[in-house]
């Protein structure tokens, strides 16, 4: 069985290499070959999957060792995967979500060009990101890692001649860079401190290591984190990543990429937990990005913008949860999934809103869309029920005992983080209804595009509607399936552990609380977008407002402080390589060749001078073997 | 018959005054080698004598391959019946070693020779001469240039095959001097590998003075340096009362036994072995083109016809390693304190004289001389490490080395103009552009004498340099890395001429060759990628044959 993992890997491995090297042959039927071989990666991983229910909690996990990829003496680097609990979640939401995702392209990306080569690179970032969670040890993660960097950039820049959509796919990259030094370090620290870093042998050593060592591996690890998961103070690509397809938006947020750091976290569990000073940080991180995104998905009126803040919001309270230690890790992966589902379906609603309004992403130019589109307003309503936790819905469930755990972790701690994540999740009703109002209902604000078309809004084909209604119906089920009987705490307890921790409040009293802050934010955004108008032009709004709108000044304090210093750094780096570098070395360079000038003068041609010169080292020779002696 | 009962009986023969002097055992199967190659020779000048003109270059080029081959195969069949490792042996009444670096060292020359031998034979390159295809060695060298005798026998059509034989008497030769046990050997063996040499630089077809100049330069110098060479053996013969190798090694020792009493008085006088050392040295380092001793170098490679510049710089090299090897191993280990720091300074200038003079040459031919002086110096930064390593790595560097020496000499015969071949490296600008394989071709060579990763240039310099640096000459290592940064700048400023620079209008053409040069190119090409990508199996060879017989 555990032959068929590198199978997983393959698949899209091979559809990426085929379509992207197969030239335009391929071009009619490349879309379907890398759905099909997408789909084919998520039928093994439902094999392996029904094989694992079938085998005891505690021998679940499976190991395939490929070769060995750099067999140096002490240092060992293997190709080889693991396949346990963990991994087999992510496999499976990363193959069922990519693969609707591809069903979706193959009618969103219908008129363009390069479809072929579109989903090449969404095969590579499938492989890619599926090495990652495989991976048996970090060096190879490393490796789907950055190959989750080259797809993301390669899909965020697909449409290379618009210039906003390169620029981004630059700021991705270069913003994600510093977040893999921190993972490079991180193994570079394990293999000092460990001399290995596979990762049984690791988790098993971390009791011999001191704290300050892990704090430090932790911390690097969080950096990677950061850069891949978009957290503060990495975020600042996510809003700009919008400029790819919005497929690419749906598989970055909901099933690749940004899942990458939660997964990334709670792999080291062992690492974190004996590090409690990095866990604090992790914590902090999370709150902090989880109330950035919030504030800044309720200023945005570009509608994948706003769905870009909710997910670093959404991320931020995975990353909180993960960072709680025993406490969060299981519902971190668990909100990852079920954020997965509706944030997937939320994209994709978005999208054909925009196929449908002549790729318009203002939400004040949609409204009252919900007659025209009523299939994406069904399941982009659902979605919108269930990020904002209505009762009953997944993310009620999965949202809920983030909340919960906050609370548990107990002391000062537990309150701060329990009023945050309680604040959160009032902000997410708030921003959410407020998506919702705007585009679905109110007066018709629509506008003729920059062509002078009037838009004429529509229901999408049939190839973008199924994968939507899929994930509806997972955003609706998946939360309560998974909570019923504790299944997926059972479920995944055996790789991360768990720990319940001493709440302070009893359960209900703090769902009570949710729904209070629930029904507030969204009676207060039912009252700014639902009762009053929506002007086309934006007001001009409150400080707050402005500053969210430019993403609470995150790109001004990049460009002041890195940018800027960054230039005057490079200027005076440049202006020591010009005098002393190049001085030296020009200096160097001409020394040499004014000897050599002068030497080759004493190649003269005459046979006499040349015999004078063996005769005259043969004396020196002679001489010196003779003082040798002497002394 | 053991090898001390051998030298007892030279050394007592004058004291006992014995009446009968016994045959001398010639171990046949072990000289094979040898013993074919100089039979070809010897037949190869009868040929000259019978058979027709038209007949005598497909009978010599036939003859000497078939010689080549055939010594080379006796070479593998003696390594392979363990005469390097377990069986090694000294054959001729203790003349000739038979062991793993002679060995290895006589089947590289044999193999570099093969390839010299193709370029040698080549005619397609120069243009016909009143309907007859010529090579690159003059019609009919005794003429004097530019002489009306010189001119009919250009019409006539006339070619030199002496060339062959000639070669052949040299490789013969060669294959002696890394084998030779005893300095009369050594002595002999260095002078039939020379005057053949010193007759095929002076045979160029084109700038017949350049060449003739050379060989007289060649010569000259050449008998000078045999002449220290001599007195050198007479000097080691005065100390040790034998010219053998092992009876010297053990004077030096101390453990010497069977003292004649008429040699007991003048032996053992260290100033007659360190004078006689250090001339003897002397005569080896001319051959290997060391600092000081090197500068018949650019003079003589530029003059000569390329294909034997190339032979030269190959075969003549390995010859003169493996010889130098064997001094310094096997006889004078015991003076490893005196002859090491001399050394030193040898190699330190020999890296850096080579390197340095090299960045100003403006002759591709000159260029690659100096290169070969430089790479004269980190070869012997090997060999003075002293070390079993230090013989390995040596032994692989020359084998490297040589393939790479005459492919790229090869491949400098191909670009011409007007005037023959094109070596002023100016009109090398631009050459990647006209005839990218070429260009690209050479860029290999020239990366593999830069010693970059890949390439076997690479795999020969971290040999040497480890070897040695873990002798404890690692202040030696950083100056060779050094002057290898030095080199590296004028062999990747040729890649820069050839590939960034705009071709001139003017520039050379280059000729299509016959299928034997491009052999010669291709097989240069290809042992340079296979000993630097997979060097493994050829290092663990030159292992195995590290270790020299006493």
């Amino acid at each position: 069985m555990e032959n068929l993992i590198a199978l997983l890997v393959a698949a899209p491995l091979i559809g990426a290499a085929v379509l992207l090297c197969g030239g335009r042959r391929l071009d009619r039927a490349g879309h379907w070959l890398g759905t099909l071989l997408a789909a084919a990666s998520f039928v093994i991983g439902v094999v392996l999957f029904s094989d694992m229910l079938g085998r005891s909690a505690d021998d679940r996990s499976l190991h395939q060792h490929l070769f060995s990829w750099v067999p140096v003496e002490g240092f060992r680097a293997d190709i080889a995967f693991q396949l346990d609990q963990l991994s087999m979640t992510f496999v499976l939401l990363i193959t069922g979500v990519g693969t609707l995702i591809h069903l979706y392209s193959i009618g969103y990306m219908e008129h363009d060009e390069r479809r072929r080569r579109f989903f090449g690179y969404l095969n590579l970032f499938l492989a890619a990101m599926l090495i990652l969670v495989l991976a048996d040890n970090y060096l190879l993660l490393y490796l789907g890692w950055e190959g989750v960097g080259l797809a993301s950039y390669l899909l965020i820049g697909f449409w290379q001649h618009k210039p906003s959509a390169a620029t981004a796919a630059k700021k991705a990259f270069l913003v994600n860079r510093v977040g893999d030094m921190g993972l490079s370090i991180a193994i570079m620290l394990m293999f000092t401190t460990f001399g290995t870093f596979a990762f049984g042998p690791v988790f098993a050593a971390t009791g011999d290591a001191s704290e300050g060592k892990l704090t430090a591996i932790g911390l690097m690890l969080l950096l990677a984190a950061c850069g891949k998961s978009a957290q503060v103070p990495l975020q600042s690509w996510l809003g700009d990543a919008m400029e790819g397809p919005t497929p690419v938006s749906a598989l970055i947020h909901a099933a690749t990429m940004v899942t990458a750091g939660v997964y990334l976290i709670t792999r080291s569990s062992a690492v974190f937990n004996a590090a409690p000073d990095a866990q604090l940080v992790v914590v902090v991180v999370g709150a902090v990005t989880l109330l950035f995104g919030a504030i800044v998905g309720c200023a945005k009126d570009d509608i994948k913008k706003a769905l870009a803040g909710s997910t670093m919001s959404q991320i931020g309270y995975m990353i909180l949860a993960a960072g709680l230690g025993p406490i969060g890790y299981v519902f971190a992966i668990m909100h990852l999934v079920t954020h997965g589902f509706f944030k997937a379906g939320l994209f994709l609603g978005a999208g054909s809103v925009m196929h449908g309004m002549n790729d318009e992403v203002d939400m004040r130019k949609y409204g009252g869309l919900r007659t025209y589109m009523p299939v994406t307003f069904v399941t982009f309503g659902l979605g919108y029920l269930a990020i904002i936790g209505f009762p009953g819905l997944s993310g009620f469930f999965s949202k809920d005992k983030i909340i919960e755990a906050a609370f548990a972790k107990g002391g000062t701690e537990g309150w701060i983080l329990g009023a945050v994540t309680l604040l959160g999740a009032g902000i997410t009703a708030f921003y959410m209804t407020r998506v919702m109002l705007m585009t679905f209902f109110g007066e018709k604000r629509w506008q003729p595009d920059a062509k002078g078309d009037a838009p004429h809004p529509h229901e999408s084909p049939r190839s973008m509607t199924i994968p939507m209604i899929v994930l509806a119906v997972g955003s609706v089920f998946a939360g309560g399936f998974f909570s019923l009987g504790d299944r997926f705490l059972h479920w995944l307890e055996p790789v991360t552990g768990h720990d319940h921790g001493d709440a302070p409040l009893s359960a209900g009293v703090i769902t009570g609380a949710t729904m209070v802050v629930l029904v507030i934010g969204v009676a207060v955004a039912w009252l700014m977008y639902g009762r009053a108008s929506v002007p086309v032009a934006p007001p001009r709004g409150s400080l707050l407002t402005r500053a969210a709108r430019r993403d609470l000044l995150q790109d001004d304090f990049n460009h002041v402080v890195l940018v800027r210093g960054g230039e005057h750094l490079t200027r005076s780096l440049v202006y020591m390589d010009h005098t002393l570098v190049d001085g030296v070395v020009n200096g160097t360079a001409a020394s040499f060749g004014g000897l050599s000038g002068r030497l080759r003068k004493l190649q003269n041609g005459y046979a006499r001078t040349y015999a004078v010169s063996m005769f005259g080292g043969t004396a020196v020779l002679i001489a010196a073997t003779l003082l040798m002696r002497a002394v | 018959m053991s090898a001390t009962v051998v030298h007892s009986l030279w050394t007592t023969a004058a004291a006992d005054r014995v009446a009968t002097i016994p045959a001398p055992k010639i171990e046949y199967a072990q000289l094979s080698p040898v013993l074919i190659v100089l039979g070809a020779a010897v037949l190869g000048i009868l040929i000259e004598a019978f058979v027709p003109r038209k007949g005598r270059y497909h009978t010599q080029l036939f003859l000497s391959l078939v010689a080549l081959a055939a010594s080379f195969a006796a070479v593998v069949a003696l390594a392979a019946d363990g005469y390097g490792t377990t069986r090694k042996h000294i054959a001729a009444m203790g003349a000739i070693a038979v062991d793993g670096p002679a060995l290895f060292l006589q089947g590289t020359i044999l193999l570099a020779s093969v390839v010299a031998v193709f370029t040698f034979a080549e005619r397609g390159l120069d243009p016909e001469s009143h309907g007859k295809r010529v090579d690159s060695f003059a019609a009919q060298p005794a003429s004097v240039p530019g002489s009306d005798s010189e001119k009919a026998a250009v019409r006539a059509g006339f070619t030199t095959t002496e060339v062959f034989p000639l070669a052949l008497f040299a490789v013969a030769g060669m294959l002696v001097f890394p084998a030779a046990n005893d300095l009369l050997t050594l002595f002999i063996a260095l002078e039939v590998f020379s005057l053949p040499l010193y007759l095929l630089c002076a045979l160029a077809r084109r700038k017949r003075l350049l060449s003739q100049e050379a060989a007289v330069k060649y010569f000259l110098l050449g008998s000078f340096s045999s002449a220290f060479l001599l007195f050198g053996i007479a000097l080691l013969y005065g100390y040790a009362g034998s010219v053998s190798y092992a009876r010297i090694a053990e004077v030096v020792d101390g453990t010497v036994q069977n003292v004649s009493p008429a040699l007991a008085d003048t032996m053992g006088n260290d100033a007659l072995l360190l004078i006689g050392g250090a001339m003897v040295l002397m005569g080896l380092l001319f051959k290997v083109g060391a600092v000081p001793f090197h500068m018949w170098t650019p003079d003589v490679y530029q003059g000569a016809p390329t294909p034997v510049t190339g032979f030269m710089a190959a075969a003549t090299k390995v010859a003169a390693f493996g010889a130098l090897l064997r001094l310094l191993y096997v006889v004078l280990p015991g003076l490893r304190w005196d002859w090491r720091p001399v050394m030193w300074g040898v190699v330190i200038v020999t890296m850096l004289g080579g390197a340095i003079v090299a960045i100003t040459q403006t002759d591709i031919k000159r260029l690659l001389a100096y290169s070969s002086i430089a790479h004269a110096g980190f070869i012997l930064a090997g060999v003075i490490a002293g070390t079993a390593d230090g013989i390995s790595s040596v032994l692989f560097y020359l084998a490297a080395y040589s393939f790479v020496t005459i492919g790229a000499f090869a491949v400098v015969t191909l670009v011409r103009d007007a005037g023959g071949e094109a070596t002023h490296l100016s009109k090398w600008a631009g050459l990647g552009r006209r005839s990218p394989l070429v260009a690209a071709v050479f860029a290999v060579y020239l990366l593999a004498f830069a010693g970059i990763p890949l390439t076997s240039g690479f795999s020969g310099k971290f040999a040497v340099f480890k070897a040695a640096a873990e002798s404890g000459a690692g202040a030696l290592v950083v100056v060779g890395v050094i002057a290898s940064a030095i080199a590296a700048f004028f062999y990747i400023r040729v890649i820069v001429l050839m590939f960034f620079s705009e071709p001139k209008p003017e520039g050379p053409t280059v000729a299509v060759p016959s299928p034997l040069t491009m052999t010669a190119i291709a097989v240069g090409v290809l042992v340079t990628l296979v000993l630097g990508v997979a060097p493994q199996y050829f290092l663990d060879l030159a292992g195995q044959a590290g270790v020299f017989v006493r």
